[in-house]
């Protein structure tokens, strides 16, 4: 994403795009070819993306549940992705990518709301603005969705849909804006964040610790509460985000070219080696290596590589996905035996620092020592890695305390955020929907 | 009459019902039921966190036979549903007070 629209601001026509940029705010793409070869690219990476959310995480997250909450988290899923759709059209869409006047460095205006004055012949570099809004709206769905791991089994289905239109509102489109949007502050710093280490991963991963907290476990933790209640359904929906994330590193090339190309190839080399790291862990510590352990090194791999996808080369994408298997895989332990903490799902451990390790790894790893497509202009190693930590810190810092006020809110606005305890055991399939999932008569 | 109930690993299920059917037996009923005895359910292991499975998965089987072939449907059960690992199950035997057989209105052995 950041290679394509630093493109524009190539000498050249710097001063011509400033000058038309400061008259009118948007029309700074305007100046583009429409390409139908990358908008044919896009418009089929935008429906892998949204593939990954419907069915693929929700069969994902499914499948790790109780047999008795499985509807609930389905529900969750599909309701987040709908109602993200919305705001993002009314709202989101427009504080990520328009303009923000005197606060441009930190979020966008509104002159895009409800899609204002974009049409069929819009353009956002070389694709359709609708295009670019759908292709992103994608990631404005999957994002909350992430977030639902952290809080099944307990959490009111009215605090859900609070929580992820506020967070939307107030975490997701700000940090979108400073990392993607060329007047956001990281952009201007020169951050690496292809498809969203920082903005999907790590917002994520951190803001569920948070949601957690508030929250408190589900009944039983740790020690008494069920195993997943279908592997199978877990490793259907997992292999549907592996193939989906082909869209959505791909995609962040925002054209039908080699850095596509190559961010696709890198996607995949990460996932398949944090698989089999993450796998052999557990064989040697468990003695059986098992379909969902695996499963879950695949999407570490694939978090991990996000940030890092455009930048690096094949020989990055192994070392990330060595990285991942390992550094994830002990993760999900020192959050759920040290911290104590019911993420139940294992969002941060496998997003949160999957991203931010990815985030880290990339001012190495872009270097053409690792096979890597270079460091961003005038960068060394050492100035990008302090971008990197500086978007890292900026990001968690932010999501944590905007989600703390968030979850204080939204408990006042439900009456607290869980479901009573009856209702919890009895499952929020039949208490919160009416619906059960499997009847065998 | 006697009325025999086991206990056994689902995956038996058809051995014990082949070694059923060689004693003579014409009818049986299975269940798929939960349980544990003294192997206390199992434990699994998912992304590194144990889970404790008190209740397995079993079939129950539940046998009506006269009383001169108690002896040989004890011993068909116990052989097909052995394992001779930790939880291959029980049987149980009751008195059987009566029995209707309901299409033709037979009583007891005859309607066994």
């Amino acid at each position: 994403m950041t290679t394509c629209l630093r493109r524009l601001a190539a000498p050249a026509f710097a001063l011509a795009a400033l000058s038309i940029f400061l008259l009118a705010p948007d029309a700074a793409f305007a100046a583009d070819k429409h390409n139908s070869g990358d908008t044919a690219w896009i418009v089929t990476a935008t429906a892998l993306v949204l593939f990954m959310t419907l069915p693929g995480l929700a069969l994902f997250y499914g499948g790790l549940v109780k047999s008795r909450n499985v509807l609930s988290v389905l529900m969750h899923c599909i309701a987040v992705a709908c109602l993200m759709s919305v705001l993002w059209l009314i709202v989101g869409y427009s504080l990520a990518f328009s303009n923000g006047g005197g606060l441009d460095s930190y979020v966008g205006g509104f002159s895009k709301m409800l899609l204002h004055g974009i049409g069929k012949e819009t353009l956002s570099g070389s694709i359709p603005e609708a295009v670019f809004f759908s292709f992103q709206m994608t990631f404005a769905v999957i994002t909350p969705a992430l977030m639902i791991g952290a809080y099944v089994e307990r959490i009111k289905f009215s605090a859900v849909l609070w929580i992820s239109a506020l967070w939307l509102v107030v975490v997701y489109a700000p940090v979108t804006h400073w990392v993607w949007s060329e007047g956001g502050w990281l952009f201007k710093m020169g951050v690496m964040d292809f498809a969203g280490g920082l903005v999907v991963h790590a917002t994520a991963g951190i803001s569920s610790l948070v949601i957690v907290k508030a929250l408190g476990s589900r009944h039983g933790f740790p020690n008494d509460v069920s195993p997943p209640h279908n592997p199978g359904m877990v490793a259907t929906g997992a292999c549907m985000l592996w193939v989906g994330w082909f869209g959505f590193n791909g995609g962040s090339a925002l054209a039908a070219n080699g850095s596509a190309g190559m961010a696709l190839t890198v996607t995949h080399i990460a996932a398949a080696t944090a698989s089999l790291v993450w796998m052999a862990l557990e064989w040697r510590a468990y003695g059986k290596p098992s379909l969902v352990g695996l499963v879950t090194g695949t999407i570490a791999g694939l978090a991990t590589i996000t940030p890092a996808s455009g930048f690096v080369g094949p020989l990055g994408a192994l070392i990330i996905g060595v990285a991942a298997g390992f550094v994830c895989y002990k993760m999900v332990q020192v959050v759920k035996s040290a911290w104590k903490l019911d993420d139940s799902l294992d969002v941060f451990a496998v997003h949160g620092v999957g991203g931010s390790l990815g985030t880290i790894l990339v001012a190495f790893l872009c270097t053409p020592t690792f096979g890597g497509f270079g460091l961003p202009e005038g960068a060394t190693v050492g100035s990008a890695l302090g971008v990197q930590a500086t978007g890292l810190i900026a990001t968690v810092a932010w999501s944590a305390i905007a989600t703390l006020v968030i979850v204080k809110i939204v408990g006042g606005i439900t009456g607290g955020l869980r479901v009573d305890e009856d209702e919890e055991l009895e499952g929020l399939d039949i208490t919160q929907h009416g619906e059960t999932a499997y009847r065998l008569d | 009459m006697k009325f025999v109930m086991a206990i056994i690993k689902p995956h038996k299920l058809d051995s014990v019902r082949e070694a059923l059917g060689a004693a003579g037996v014409e009818g049986m009923t299975a269940s798929e039921v939960k349980g544990y005895g003294r192997q206390r359910g199992q434990t699994e292991i998912y992304r590194g966190a144990e889970y404790q499975v008190h209740f397995l998965p079993k079939v129950k089987i539940e046998v009506a036979v006269p009383d001169d072939k108690v002896a040989d449907v004890v011993e068909a059960i116990k052989t097909g549903a052995n394992t001779g690992k930790i939880g291959d199950g029980k049987i149980f035997v009751y008195d059987l007070n009566s029995a209707v057989r309901i299409r033709t209105g037979e009583t007891d052995n005859d309607a066994l």
